[in-house]
């Protein structure tokens, strides 16, 4: 799970952080050294982590800009993608239909019919696959393949007045592609 | 301490400042209060309808970060006045549209119902679904206008005060010496820093007016369109840099009063301006990473969204909190509850941006925007960053410098531990994907919700004992 990933990140570059503050907040108090070769010594070092620091931030931002979430909006959907309309409106999900094949691609054309919602795709585990903003006038495009078989839920994550905690819809992943494929081009409707 | 008896303020000037000050102190523990209120109604522990929960936290949102804005222009203002000519009849005229604001926006959340976060996202306002009604909505937003227009007037008149003493507010900045060999001395710190943060909030606080004159007029006259895309590209830029400009205000205590404990001077090299003037450009240019998951926004916006986050890393962690950590290294310099609070905030706004720059990253978003990560960021710099350096400045103005208090002491130190815990919570709870701003929980969630309130306890009993503390020492602060 990228969760994982990203906490571990985090901690890592927060306990970065935390360790040279405490090393400074220890030798703050010990007795003083002239300023101008403390100032030499640490503009040196600052001139190097400025250059590691914009190479990283050069090298990661290429990574993780190589695959956006956006593409599908774009136009560029998925060969044999799944398309299940969603509106979201004060408090629940209209859904063109509400089930589909594990490892099958749904391209989730959201939007909104009164306020902004946001549409975030939980898995069986309750960890958050992805999302996209439900916004009334525009259709964000969110395209996601679901592997797991299992009840997957349909979060609001956009405050959008006194129920937003409640606007869950269940969405059913089903095990056995080859039969559910069939089951699909029929459509379903489940509002 | 010496500073006052160099340029003396009137009595006025230093009556506004501390009451700015006194409001603040109180505002503050109230607020944390709320905050607490919430923690503990979705930890299960209190029963809250959800529609009080969402005014909470609308006041929460809306009180923080108004009350964040009142005491940042204050440190901006007591500093300031020391180089350029403020008007003190501003000082009070914008307490007065703020106390106005205040009233309105109480009554629209708490007698008229308004719940719409602090954000008021159109077009929520005009959608209470019985909630609330117009009125309420307009109450709110009527109160965000004066509190602006407030505002508005302050940075005008630290605009005309900049501009008349040194000439321009590129002067302001210290361009002539950043771009080329220009002559004397360059503006110091405080002057570049207010330089800053008046040209972005009149800019955010503009944009921000234009947004609730919208919606305004959208409640009233409902075929009147409004493109809610637009709305909310306003709405977070107003909200960023408002927030933003408030920690770019109190950082300027940290400039002036640290170097007085290290003896070491903290003057605007060309780093330090550069630094300033790529934090004025960036903090009005990142806010697209507000809209990563709107998807139908161009491209290049949400990638520049991205990139600008992980750049205006540098002036802050590289730049502020690295000249800081220099200026300390071995000056000897004395510990106490001025220069703890002081430096747990350079501490607390460096660490609190890490998870915020990550979060910038589009396929971090994916999975992480509107859960309690977010909260969990903004609640690290601004409890353990703004908030401290807030507190700090306030024990200094109260002439506390040197005081060996066991109460701070012990003050400080529940205030910086439970303050990182109870962020890290939040972020934790991100982690394992909870949603912000949901009023019920599922059975699942509870716990992190529990654990995290037990650490809120804490950090509103140590901001009490700050707030009593300056409260009580206002007495025998120096009068200059
Ligand atoms: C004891 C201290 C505090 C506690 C217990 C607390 C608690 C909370 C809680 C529970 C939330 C809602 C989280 C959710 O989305 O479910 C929240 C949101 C927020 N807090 Fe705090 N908070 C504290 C301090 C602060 C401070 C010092 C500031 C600013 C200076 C602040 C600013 C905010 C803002 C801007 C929000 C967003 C509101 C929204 O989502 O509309 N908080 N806080
Ligand atoms: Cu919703
Ligand atoms: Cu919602």
């Amino acid at each position: 799970m990228i969760q994982e990933s990203i906490m571990l990140v985090t901690v890592v570059l927060m306990a970065v952080v935390t360790g040279v503050f405490v090393f400074i907040a220890v030798n703050a108090g010990k007795e003083s050294v002239d300023y101008g070769p403390v100032q030499a010594k640490a503009f040196g070092i600052r001139t190097a982590l400025f250059w590691v620091v914009i190479v990283a931030g050069v090298l990661i931002t290429v990574i993780t800009t190589l695959d956006l979430p956006y593409a599908a909006t774009r136009g560029d959907v998925a060969e044999g993608a799944v398309k299940v309309q969603v509106e979201g409106r004060q408090w629940l999900w209209n859904l063109s239909q509400d089930s589909v094949a594990a490892d099958e691609t749904v391209l989730f054309e959201v939007t909104a019919g009164d306020v902004n919602h946001g549409l975030g795709v939980y898995g069986p585990n309750m960890r958050l696959l992805g999302q996209t903003q439900a916004m009334p006038g525009y259709v964000n495009s969110l395209q996601l393949t679901l592997r797991e078989p299992g009840t997957y839920k349909l979060l609001c994550l956009e405050y959008c007045g006194t129920a937003h905690h409640a606007m869950m819809s269940n969405f059913e992943v089903t095990a056995h592609p080859e039969h559910a494929a069939a089951a699909n081009t029929q459509g379903r409707d489940g509002a | 301490m010496s500073e006052a008896t160099l340029s003396p303020l009137p009595a006025s000037a230093r009556a506004g400042v501390l009451t700015y000050l006194a409001i603040s102190a109180l505002v503050f523990v109230l607020m944390m209060a709320l905050g607490l209120l919430m923690r503990i109604g979705q930890a299960d522990w209190l029963w809250m309808p959800p529609d009080i929960f969402y005014q909470v936290m609308t006041a929460h949102g809306a009180g923080m970060v108004g009350i964040s804005g009142l005491a940042g222009s204050a440190v901006m203002w007591y500093f300031l006045r020391r180089y350029v000519d403020l008007t003190v009849g501003i000082l009070w005229t914008n307490l007065a549209l703020f106390l106005l604001g205040v009233v309105l926006i109480l009554g629209g959340i708490f007698l008229g119902g308004f719940g719409g976060a602090w954000t008021f996202l159109f077009p929520l306002p005009s959608h209470g679904m019985g909630a609330w009604g117009n009125a309420g909505a307009a109450c709110y937003l009527l109160g965000l206008m004066s509190i602006g227009v407030g505002f508005l007037l302050l940075y005008l008149d630290v605009a005309r005060a900049i501009i008349g003493k040194y000439g321009s507010l590129a002067n302001g900045l210290g361009w002539p010496h950043l771009f080329g060999r220009g002559e004397g001395e360059p503006a110091p710190p405080t002057v570049v820093a207010s330089t800053m943060v008046l040209i972005i909030n009149t800019a955010g606080i503009t944009a921000g007016a234009v947004v609730l004159v919208l919606i305004l007029v959208n409640l009233f006259v409902p075929t009147f369109a409004v493109d809610a895309l637009l709305t909310k590209n306003l709405t977070y830029f107003f909200g960023h840099v408002f927030i933003n400009a408030t920690i770019y205000q109190a950082v300027i205590a940290v400039y002036e009063i640290l170097p007085t404990y290290t003896k070491r001077a903290w003057p605007s090299s060309r780093v330090f301006l550069a630094a300033w003037t790529a934090s004025t450009i960036m903090v009005m240019s990142v806010y697209p990473h507000h809209l990563l998951m709107d998807f139908v926004m161009p491209t290049w916006a949400l990638i520049l969204g991205q990139v600008i986050s992980y750049m205006s890393g540098i002036p802050i962690l590289i730049v502020t909190a690295y000249n800081a950590l220099t200026n300390i290294y071995r000056s000897g310099m004395r510990w106490d509850i001025v220069s703890g609070l002081l430096f747990l905030s350079i501490f607390g706004w460096g660490v609190g941006i890490i998870p915020a720059i990550i979060d910038a990253t589009i396929a971090v978003n994916n999975v992480m925007h509107n859960t309690m990560w977010v909260p969990g960021h903004v609640h690290t710099y601004l409890i353990v960053g703004l908030v401290a350096m807030l507190f700090g400045f306030m024990y200094h103005v109260a002439g506390q410098n040197g005081t060996t208090k066991m109460i701070d002491k012990v003050a400080f130190w529940v205030y910086a531990a439970a303050g990182m815990a109870f962020s890290f919570m939040f972020l934790l709870s991100g982690y394992v994907s909870i949603p912000r701003r949901f009023a019920e929980h599922l059975p699942e969630w509870v716990e992190y919700s529990a654990t995290s309130s037990i650490f809120a306890v804490l950090v509103v009993l140590a901001a009490a004992v700050f707030a009593v503390r300056f409260l009580t020492s206002l007495k025998s602060a120096r009068m200059a």
